[in-house]
């Protein structure tokens, strides 16, 4: 089931100029190393994979443990070279995918 | 004569009693967390918080129910409509007579407008609406009416934090206002304001309501954790507005 | 060396074991004092962390600098800990970085995050993120380069728990 998300980045740009793409997703990230109430181990359930393609390649790209934090952020860099599509995609460990488009207009 | 002069003493003992029991001046939860704390809350882009506040944006437009209406088909956009509406609440309904936070505010409508069932306390759906409506405040001064009809409730939440509880015998006031700004181990004691909830709270590792917030005091001075909505927490949601009258409101905020 | 780190954890334990029945005295329930003792997991060791980081490398000697690694002295909750990592690389052909590496010594799980860092970051990439840590320890930042080298920066956090927690 795709979770809800939360991507921060400009919407146009010079071509050559860095920009910064900021992404939180909420997901617990059950880390499974905890217990319940009743004494019983919580089943592990995190996002492994985090990846952003745009401009025919793939420009950022996460693998993620427990020891990430709850509700994974992310921040990190990439250079305008063409207007399209920036394509986020989060995969969890029971293959669970959220995907997420943005466009950016680049002059 | 006589009546002006003891309504005069009358008034003059009372303001003198609000400025006593009011923190001057207010000062804002984020006043007190880490630098990194307030780094997170004040970048939108990093601020867990604004989840919820994108949730909620899409949960004001979805239509529901027989009625066929969301939020937006009577208030339209919330820009405008909710504008600065977080800062006046809690308040007392006119047509029931009842004392209504945001989350009641945002059931009851669910209830009487849209015939749909009320989202419980802490459901991702209701944080997510009520910090969204929330957030139509953001910078926005508090100022709750406290007199006519919510004068009672407004007692009532006053009885409430300055009445000692649970096993170690504390009243609220004795932590946020005799010692707020003093160290309780790593920690400054904050004034107890409610100017940045919903806030995301380090340790919840998610968004949480005010309730949520109050019952982990119940709990911390071992007093019993009321139901979330309780009566009690309700007036005393009002008392902590108007005691945090002016500050501008932040929520989505992140709390340690 | 290791005898001693053994022993300098178990001293820890202890000093977490008063703070926490001073904790449930001023502020909290019983319920907060027994969970750290109780469910407190397996932690890696700075033997596992070398493990981990003689995996990646293969051996090749990592060198000290050209990655700073940002994260708060003291951790108001170990549960979100903001982290920035910078790598000192004109991102070019001939010296970029190709992947950023975070270890834990004390987590359940020595690798925290992996960073995969593409040619078109820009000058001096900076990557952010919020790691948790299950305590007070040394973290480490490894930078992967495309000519093969390795380099690391590492910093010391302090992690504390709220005076008022409410185990929920």
């Amino acid at each position: 089931m795709p979770q809800p998300t939360r991507i921060v980045m400009p919407t146009s740009a010079k071509k050559g100029e860095v920009f910064q793409v900021k992404t939180i997703i909420q997901h617990e990230m059950e880390s499974g190393f905890r217990r319940d109430n009743r004494g019983l181990a919580i089943p592990r359930h995190i996002i492994t994979s985090f990846v952003v393609r745009y401009a025919g390649g793939e420009i950022f790209r996460a693998d993620m443990f427990p020891g990430v934090a709850a509700n994974p952020y992310f921040g990190f860099t990439t250079t305008a070279v063409e207007t399209g599509e920036v394509v986020f995609t989060w995969t969890d460990d029971r293959g669970d995918v959220t995907t997420e488009r943005r466009t950016i207009t680049v002059a | 004569m006589r009546a002006l002069l003891s309504v005069s003493l009358a008034l003059a003992a009372f303001t003198a009693a609000a400025a006593n029991e009011r923190p001057v001046p207010p000062r804002p939860g984020l006043d007190f967390q880490s630098a990194e704390t307030r780094q997170m809350q004040s970048d939108d882009g990093a601020n867990p918080g604004m989840l919820w506040v994108e949730q909620g944006a899409a949960l004001w437009r979805r239509v529901e129910g027989p009625e066929q209406r969301a939020c937006a088909s009577c208030h339209k956009s919330a820009a405008d409509s909710m504008k600065g509406v977080a800062a006046r609440y809690p308040g007392v309904d006119a047509a029931s007579g009842a004392l209504l936070n945001i989350e009641g505010r945002i059931n009851q409508c669910r209830k009487q407008r849209m015939s749909v069932i009320a989202y419980p306390y802490e459901s991702n759906e209701l944080l997510a609406l009520s910090a969204f409506v929330s957030y139509q405040s953001r910078g926005l001064p508090r100022k709750v009416a406290v007199d006519g009809p919510a004068r009672p409730f407004f007692e009532a939440g006053r009885a409430f934090y300055n009445e000692r509880q649970g096993q170690l015998n504390l009243a609220c006031g004795q932590c946020h206002n005799d010692n707020w700004g003093k160290r309780l181990r790593g920690d400054v004691i904050s004034q107890g304001q409610t100017d940045g909830w919903p806030a995301y709270r380090l340790e919840w590792q998610t968004l949480g309501s005010l309730h949520r917030r109050l019952r982990a005091c119940s709990l911390g001075v071992r007093a019993e954790v009321l139901d979330y909505g309780a009566p009690e927490y309700l007036a005393l949601e009002l008392y902590l507005a108007w005691r945090g009258e002016g500050l501008p409101l932040t929520s989505p905020s992140v709390r340690r | 060396m290791d005898g001693n780190d053994s022993r300098q954890r178990r001293d820890a334990a202890m000093i977490d074991g008063a703070q926490v029945s001073r904790r449930s005295i001023v502020c909290g329930g019983l319920a907060f004092a027994l969970v750290p003792a109780l469910a407190r997991p397996a932690q890696a060791t700075p033997a596992e962390m070398a493990d981990a980081i003689r995996e990646l490398t293969g051996g090749t000697a990592v060198k000290p600098g050209r990655v700073k690694l940002v994260l708060p002295e003291l951790a108001e909750n170990g549960n979100i800990v903001s982290l920035a990592v910078t790598v000192d690389s004109p991102m070019t052909d001939a010296d970029r970085v190709k992947s950023v590496h975070i270890f834990s010594e004390m987590n359940p799980v020595t690798t925290l995050v992996r960073f995969h860092v593409s040619p078109r970051a820009g000058k001096n990439p900076t990557l952010l993120t919020n790691i948790r840590l299950a305590d007070s320890q040394r973290v480490t930042a490894i930078a992967a380069m495309g000519d093969g080298s390795f380099w690391s920066g590492e910093t010391s956090v302090v992690v504390t728990i709220a005076a008022c927690i409410d185990g929920g």
